[in-house]
């Protein structure tokens, strides 16, 4: 039976339409099951979990100290039985030290260089992205010739010169990470501030008294949020390589602290009689990135206003 | 006759969180050879989601058909069964037996091919045709749809081409087969006024001499009455009422269709009244009987004199300025307190650079401002800001001009705070004082712009520029993007807030019926000059400028024994006023016809 379509309906304009029902908000449980929904995601979400819990609660967690030396029981394979009934689960290096103890400890290292990086060089980018295309101008100039110069810089070589001459350790790289990679936030957000300078809505903030940082932090920031998120998560993936690169290379974090890319270094010498010092530390790293490329491939669906409801809806 | 389209009882669902939203439920319909049927109805109404449920299209935005018979008989006499026929048979269909147009000429040709290209593609897959014989069809067929010049056409891409040619093109590759059905979808609707009679012109035309039967979906219950032969009125995914166009427009059964007429702004209602008047909605009660008399204040609150703007068109190798695109060209008017006076125009007349010049959007190459005296063209961005606590705008799109990450509440406090005006509890008062004069429910305080509809959102739109207390809106399109019902209610609404708040408005529009309703005084713009400018009655009873009565003439009327399809004409070449840079085309000159009444003296075009 058709419903009557009274003339009080015409009266008020309640009525939401087919488009509007389909963009309605989302709450976080919609997030959560469409992460649950998707397998390989939930995959790379819980891992990344873990990885986290390990690297806070690393002293809680690790069965044995990082740097406990056990000469001992050098070199023994995954799950060896130690000669104090210690059990090994990814085995023992050169200096009897247990390998799963220091990849948890090496996580944590690993894991707050490349998050923080990625924060120090996300906001330092965004800020001078997001201003540089909004006000335009002679700033806007020298800004985007600055990133042009630095992007051009092979950022390997400086980072090895500047950790030489400053010395490594774990501020020196996160702050050297953050010189080196604001860049790339930085033209995205440019790019972004630009399509949305013209924006009608932000178009009207101007017409309601906005100021110029209110305009580009409160009304164009978080509508771009979306691709800065992606962007964020790769960087944080990068960043981690490249921590393993820069400590392999005996310029990041120094022994007998232990990181991922340094275990991987130690272990060289003793690839063919010992496998695991190479391939766990290696592992590690591999799918730590692999994680994060694929949590911000689903973030980047699911902040898509095309393809958002196909995810949350689950068709 | 046997139909050839039969729908029957058709429903669509679309998924959405949490269920299904179900866009079409129990439509019934027929469409029978030759005829112009007109779905007619608002957004949301499910017109058409129904038609693209006829051409199998909704799978591709999600939907389903879940229910019903979609029957059309083929060139060959049989009937098919289209929810049975597969995706390969109904590529034969597509294009081949059924044609179709849609709303945006420029979406549905792809810029990356020539409008040869495109034409050709069609008649070679479908028809077999060779390279040469696609190539004179097309000719043809550009010749059949009256674009000038069809040779040059062929090898030009979709940017060079104006939206009514591309709408002749698009209508030309529909009718490239010679389908049995075409189904246009709100074809003139992004076109102006003076290009969508020409367009339903040659529907009509073509429908005649082809013999092939016409869906046509819209919104305007101005089309129906031109272009109909049989209307069906949907309403909220149903059908609410079928019958002939007179029988629809002259004696609706149906209280829907009633109200929806009664929404509908007549051209020349307005005669021999002085004030603007309400729109008449039917059930909603009337605030003080038929009309609140609004009449303009004596004091001139703004005063635009000379004001010019250029956009350059840059080329060369450096980038250096060739060319300027004169938008705006020694443009002198004024507005009283409390008067609307209405600019109108059809699209690139510059009437939108006037209006962001007021309040410098965009920065005036010469001329003054003067606003309450003081003139707003030197004035420093700071300055800027000052004023506009008193000057404010309304946006065009609704859908646009909100920021999508705040809410309702945080939208309409936004100029508050930015001014320091109110906090805390008093904040919220304000706001919740704001909402009730644009006659929105508290609850929607927290809701974020996507949960809200078109006409809501232009509410708090209004409500947003009325929070600092402004004499003046610049109102830019405020209305066009809204459903008619909905259009109706906030231009109550506008010209309430008029009478009670002693606004100004500066009302830019291309709709010369709803101008009719709200203006006092009317400005005519073309090509960047204002070309006529008067009292309402002057320029609705009395027009002088030849493009005033062109603009008058091509609004189609509601009544469906008065249809305008018989004065087709090729399509125009519209000429943008492009001129090298340097180029001087001289001050507007006017004449004054009757007092107040100024028209542009042509001789300087």
């Amino acid at each position: 039976m058709p419903a009557d379509p009274s003339l009080s309906r015409v009266g008020i304009d309640v009525g939401v339409g087919l488009a509007e029902s389909r963009q309605a908000r989302f709450s976080v449980a919609d997030y959560a099951r469409a992460v649950v929904q998707d397998k390989i995601t939930l995959l790379a979400v819980v891992f990344l979990v873990f990885l986290a819990l390990f690297s806070v609660g690393a002293e809680i967690l690790a069965p044995f100290p990082p740097t406990g030396l056990n000469l001992a029981d050098r070199m023994l394979p995954p799950g060896a039985i130690g000669s104090k009934g210690a059990f090994y689960l990814l085995g023992t290096d050169e200096l009897g030290r247990d390998l799963f103890s220091r990849l948890i400890y090496g996580a944590r290292v690993s894991v707050s260089v490349g998050v923080l990086g990625a924060v120090v060089s996300c906001a330092l980018g965004v800020t001078t992205g997001l201003t540089a295309g909004y006000f335009g101008g002679l700033y806007e100039d020298i800004i985007m010739r600055l990133v042009d110069g630095m992007l051009s810089l092979p950022s390997l070589l400086v980072a090895l010169f500047v950790l030489f001459v400053l010395g490594g350790g774990y501020v020196n790289l996160i702050l050297v990470f953050s010189v080196l990679h604001w860049m790339v936030f930085c033209r995205l957000s440019r790019g972004l501030a630009l399509d949305a300078r013209s924006a009608t809505y932000v178009q009207a903030a101007r017409t309601l008294g906005a100021s110029r940082l209110r305009i580009v932090f409160r009304h164009i920031l978080p509508n771009v949020m979306a691709p800065i998120i992606v962007l964020f998560t790769l960087e944080i993936a990068i960043l981690i390589l490249s921590e393993a690169s820069l400590s392999f290379l005996g310029f990041g974090v120094q022994p007998p602290d232990p990181s991922w890319g340094l275990m991987i270094a130690d272990g060289r010498e003793h690839i063919r009689s010992a496998w695991w010092l190479v391939t766990f530390p290696g592992l590690a790293i591999f799918l730590t990135a692999l994680s994060l490329n694929l949590v911000a491939n689903w973030v980047r669906a699911v902040t898509d206003p095309v393809q958002r409801w196909r995810w949350l809806t689950g068709h | 006759m046997t139909p050839l389209v039969s729908i029957d009882g058709l429903r669509v669902e679309f998924p959405a969180v949490g269920g299904t939203v179900v866009a079409v439920r129990h439509v019934d319909l027929e469409i029978r050879p030759g005829e112009v049927l007109c779905i007619v109805g608002e957004s949301g109404s499910g017109k058409s989601v129904t038609s693209l449920a006829l051409m199998q299209l909704t799978r591709f935005s999600g939907g389903q058909v879940a229910g019903g018979n979609l029957t059309f008989v083929c060139r060959d006499g049989e009937g098919l069964d289209l929810r049975a026929v597969d995706e390969s048979r109904m590529r034969q269909i597509r294009g081949n037996e059924i044609g179709m147009v849609f709303q945006e000429p420029m979406a549905a040709l792809n810029p990356a091919y020539t409008i040869g290209w495109q034409l050709a593609e069609g008649l070679m897959t479908h028809r077999g045709l060779s390279k040469r014989e696609a190539r004179e069809r097309s000719l043809e067929l550009l010749n059949r749809v009256r674009i000038p010049d069809p040779e040059r056409r062929l090898k030009q891409y979709p940017h060079e081409l104006s939206g009514g040619m591309c709408q002749r093109v698009v209508i030309a590759m529909a009718l490239a087969c010679e389908p049995r059905l075409l189904i246009a979808d709100e074809p003139t609707t992004a076109l102006d006024v003076t290009v969508q009679a020409e367009i339903l012109a040659l529907i009509d035309r073509l429908r005649r001499e082809t013999g092939a039967a016409v869906l046509l979906i819209t919104h305007d219950m101005a089309v129906v009455a031109q272009m109909a032969d049989r209307v069906a009125v949907m309403h909220g995914g149903e059908l609410v009422e079928t019958g002939s166009v007179r029988q629809i427009i002259l004696q609706p059964r149906h209280a829907y269709t009633r109200a929806l007429l009664a929404a509908v702004p007549k051209i020349g209602e307005m005669a021999r009244r002085s004030a603007p008047a309400r729109m008449k909605i039917p059930g909603a009660e009337d605030r003080d009987g038929i009309d609140t008399p609004l009449h303009a204040g004596e004091q001139r609150i703004l005063e635009v004199e000379n004001l010019t703007k250029r956009f350059p068109v840059r080329g060369g190798l450096f980038g250096r300025t060739i060319a300027n695109v004169h938008a705006v060209e020694d443009v002198t008017f004024h507005v009283q307190e409390t008067e609307t006076l209405a600019m109108v125009g059809e699209s690139g007349s510059g009437k939108s650079t006037v209006g962001r010049c007021l309040l410098r959007l965009d920065d005036p190459d010469a001329g003054e401002i003067r606003f309450r005296g003081q003139d707003l063209v030197p004035l420093s961005r700071p300055a800027m800001r000052d004023r506009f606590r008193d000057l404010q705008m309304i946006f065009q799109d609704p859908y646009g001009s909100l920021n999508p990450q705040m809410c309702v509440l945080d939208q309409i406090a936004e100029p508050i705070r930015n001014y320091g005006l109110e906090r805390g509890s008093a904040l919220e008062d304000r706001v919740a004082d704001l909402l009730d004069r644009v006659r929105m429910p508290r609850q929607f305080l927290r809701r974020y712009p996507s949960e809200l509809s078109g006409g809501q959102r232009q509410r708090v739109a209004i409500a947003r520029a009325l929070a600092v207390n402004p004499g003046f809106i610049v109102a830019d399109e405020a209305v066009s993007s809204l459903d008619v019902s909905i259009q109706a209610q906030v231009l109550n609404l506008m010209m309430d807030l008029q009478a009670d708040l002693g606004l100004s408005y500066l009302f830019i529009s291309h709709d010369m019926a709803v101008v009719e309703r709200v203006a006092h005084r009317v400005a005519v713009m073309f090509r960047g000059r204002i070309v006529e400018i008067g009292r309402r009655s002057d320029i609705f009873e009395d027009p002088r400028h030849s493009y005033t009565r062109t603009l008058l003439a091509a609004v189609p009327t509601m009544d469906p024994a008065d249809r305008i399809s018989h004065r087709e004409t090729d399509a125009r070449v519209l000429h943008t006023p492009i001129h090298p840079s340097g180029y001087d085309p001289g001050p507007s000159r006017y004449e004054e016809v009757s007092p107040g009444h100024f028209l542009l003296q042509d001789s300087v075009q």
